[in-house]
């Protein structure tokens, strides 16, 4: 198997003259051809930081990314991104938002062809009755499937995935997996997912790697999901073999965190006291 | 002796949301009612486009009342004010001020008649309770989505409303810090007894912090669809929760109900196909 996206000893700072945020240290991470990772961690620990990385949306303080030997210097479409909060154009319709993305990149489709591309990608996430409509008629749900319909209308051979779905229903949030499971196997697409549901990690993806707790966060073990697919939701749940990796990842996670709570713990203050003071609106009285 | 019952202290009566379209006014709420007692933790679940947060804003005061209205304290509601305080899916902070200031907002004008130094504690207290004790004085730019979520759920807290609105507000945290948050929440609900009003798409989140979870049809023309009276034992605590013989009881109920929901959109779907 052949690597395609890799990122040597990566190092990312914010800010400058004393003031910098030490986000990432030390990060290595290989992806291998049609591989499925999933990346889980506390909020603040860097997420969004590395899936910029990966696009080339950010620049590292230190270290390579290399995409299929070339380092990463700008986003591409071959690498397609789903972001947590949408980020579609406000002013564009749903089949406006697809277009847009279907345009720049499929110059190899004819008109009709292109259209028929949109069309396919927005009735896979069920949008076809709100193709017309715009992202402010949209609710937040429907909106981030207009972002998955938009992403995957690239044919990208990795997608990266910013928590695409945590904000979504239950039901929703199944269909979306399952779509995206089927193309992954379909279409050979090399997948990084970033995820706050260890269980999502659990149902797609071939590998689950902690992000640790920052400041200068590095990342885990990679704990193996050595599962045979198609994975069954609901039997799943109780399977010893899942039980056993869920465990794991959670045990590990919340090791983090009571080592971070400990550590922050040495040198805080003692708790505010809260007054006892009703606020303005409590006062009138009603009668 | 107020002119409002405790059983009903937050009254929806008839609530509609009717938008109007080129093609005619569009119904996302029809006739929605509810009565909440004080003290209540109501969690309202449903499809997405349901108009769970259409009910929330119009409650709120940010969105206008086509039909019916909103009772809360024996008072009909008038726009927004700091009475009933929300939480939004996205913080919605004001970029360019620190998280203490962000809080402080708010408590300046609730506490209006308190001394600084009152003020002053409310904000760090607040702060400090969820969790922001060491990054008060950052602004949202370098604090990460998560810490973001945590200084607006401060904020809201801080205002000491009389009813509490929670519009997704942990959608898009991770599980772990979710999980920290929904604990918060247990914990300011058992110290406070907000009456609160909640959306999400959590069943299992709904499970562990309401009193009764409200069940809402797919759009449009939304409405009530089921109440469930949530009879897990308080004060909870989340591993007791999940071995209780009614929570599997409760949360096959709800996903029932939302298959079931999920069932009748498909119909409709292709009934109307031509």
């Amino acid at each position: 198997m052949s690597i395609v996206l890799e990122a040597k000893n990566v190092t990312k700072n914010f800010g400058h003259n004393g003031h910098t945020a030490e986000v990432l240290d030390q990060i290595n991470l290989s992806l291998e051809q049609g591989e499925f990772v999933a990346i889980v961690g506390f909020s603040g620990t860097g997420k969004t930081t590395l899936i910029n990385l990966l696009a080339g949306l950010e620049h590292p303080t230190s270290g390579t990314i290399t995409c299929k030997g070339k380092p990463v210097t700008e986003p591409s479409p071959e690498r397609g991104i789903i972001f947590q909060n949408y980020s579609l154009m406000p002013w564009l319709t749903v089949r406006g938002n697809v277009s847009l993305a279907v345009h720049q990149t499929r110059k190899d489709l004819s008109a009709a062809e292109r259209k028929e591309c949109v069309e396919h990608y927005i009735e896979m996430v069920n949008l076809s009755a709100s193709i017309d409509k715009r992202p402010g008629e949209l609710s937040g749900g429907m909106r981030q499937r207009v972002s998955v319909a938009r992403a995957l209308s690239m044919n990208p051979e990795i997608l990266l995935m910013d928590e695409p779905l945590s904000a979504l229903d239950a039901l929703t949030r199944a269909v979306l997996q399952d779509q995206i499971l089927e193309i992954w196997q379909k279409e050979q697409k090399t997948i990084v997912l970033i995820t706050n549901d260890v269980n999502e990690g659990i149902l797609m993806a071939d590998r689950i790697i902690p992000l640790n707790i920052g400041p200068k966060a590095t990342l885990g073990p990679s704990f193996p999901v050595d599962l045979p697919r198609p994975r069954n939701r609901k039997t799943m749940n109780h399977d010893p073999h899942v039980k056993r990796i869920r465990n794991e990842v959670n045990h590990y996670l919340n090791e983090q965190s009571r080592q971070h709570k400990a550590h922050s713990k040495a040198d805080a203050q003692p708790p505010t006291r809260l007054p006892d003071l009703e606020p303005a609106h409590m006062k009138k009285e009603y009668c | 002796m107020n002119s409002y019952t405790h059983t009903h202290y937050l009254d929806l009566v008839n609530l509609c949301k009717i938008y109007p379209t080129k093609n005619g006014p569009f119904t996302v709420l029809e006739k929605f009612n509810l009565q909440v007692v004080e003290g209540e933790f109501i969690c309202l679940i449903g499809h997405s486009g349901c108009g769970k947060s259409t009910i929330l804003t119009m409650v709120a005061g940010l969105n206008e009342i086509s039909n019916g209205n909103v009772m809360l304290a024996g008072h009909e509601i008038d726009g927004a004010s700091p009475e009933r305080a929300v939480v939004f899916q996205s913080p919605s902070l004001l970029p360019w001020l620190t998280a203490y200031d962000n809080v402080m907002l708010g408590v300046k004008q609730a506490f209006a008649h308190g001394s600084k130094k009152e003020r002053d504690q409310i904000v760090k207290y607040y702060l400090e309770s969820v969790g922001l004790g060491d990054n008060m004085q950052k602004k949202p730019p370098e604090l990460s989505q998560g810490m973001c979520q945590r200084v607006g759920i401060a904020r809201a807290f801080a205002l000491k409303p009389k009813l509490m609105i929670l519009d997704e507000p942990l959608g898009m945290l991770d599980a772990l810090t979710k999980h920290e948050l929904q604990d918060l929440f247990v914990k300011l609900h058992a110290e406070h007894k907000l009456t609160t009003l909640m959306v999400t798409h959590d069943v299992d989140e709904a499970l562990y912090l309401s009193d009764r979870v409200v069940m809402m049809t797919n759009g449009p023309n939304a409405t009530l669809g089921d109440i469930l009276k949530n009879t897990l034992p308080r004060p909870r605590i989340r591993e007791d929760i999940m071995e209780h013989p009614d929570y599997y009881k409760h949360r096959d109920y709800l996903i029932n109900f939302l298959e079931e929901q999920d069932h009748q959109a498909e119909r409709k779907k292709t009934g109307t196909k031509d």
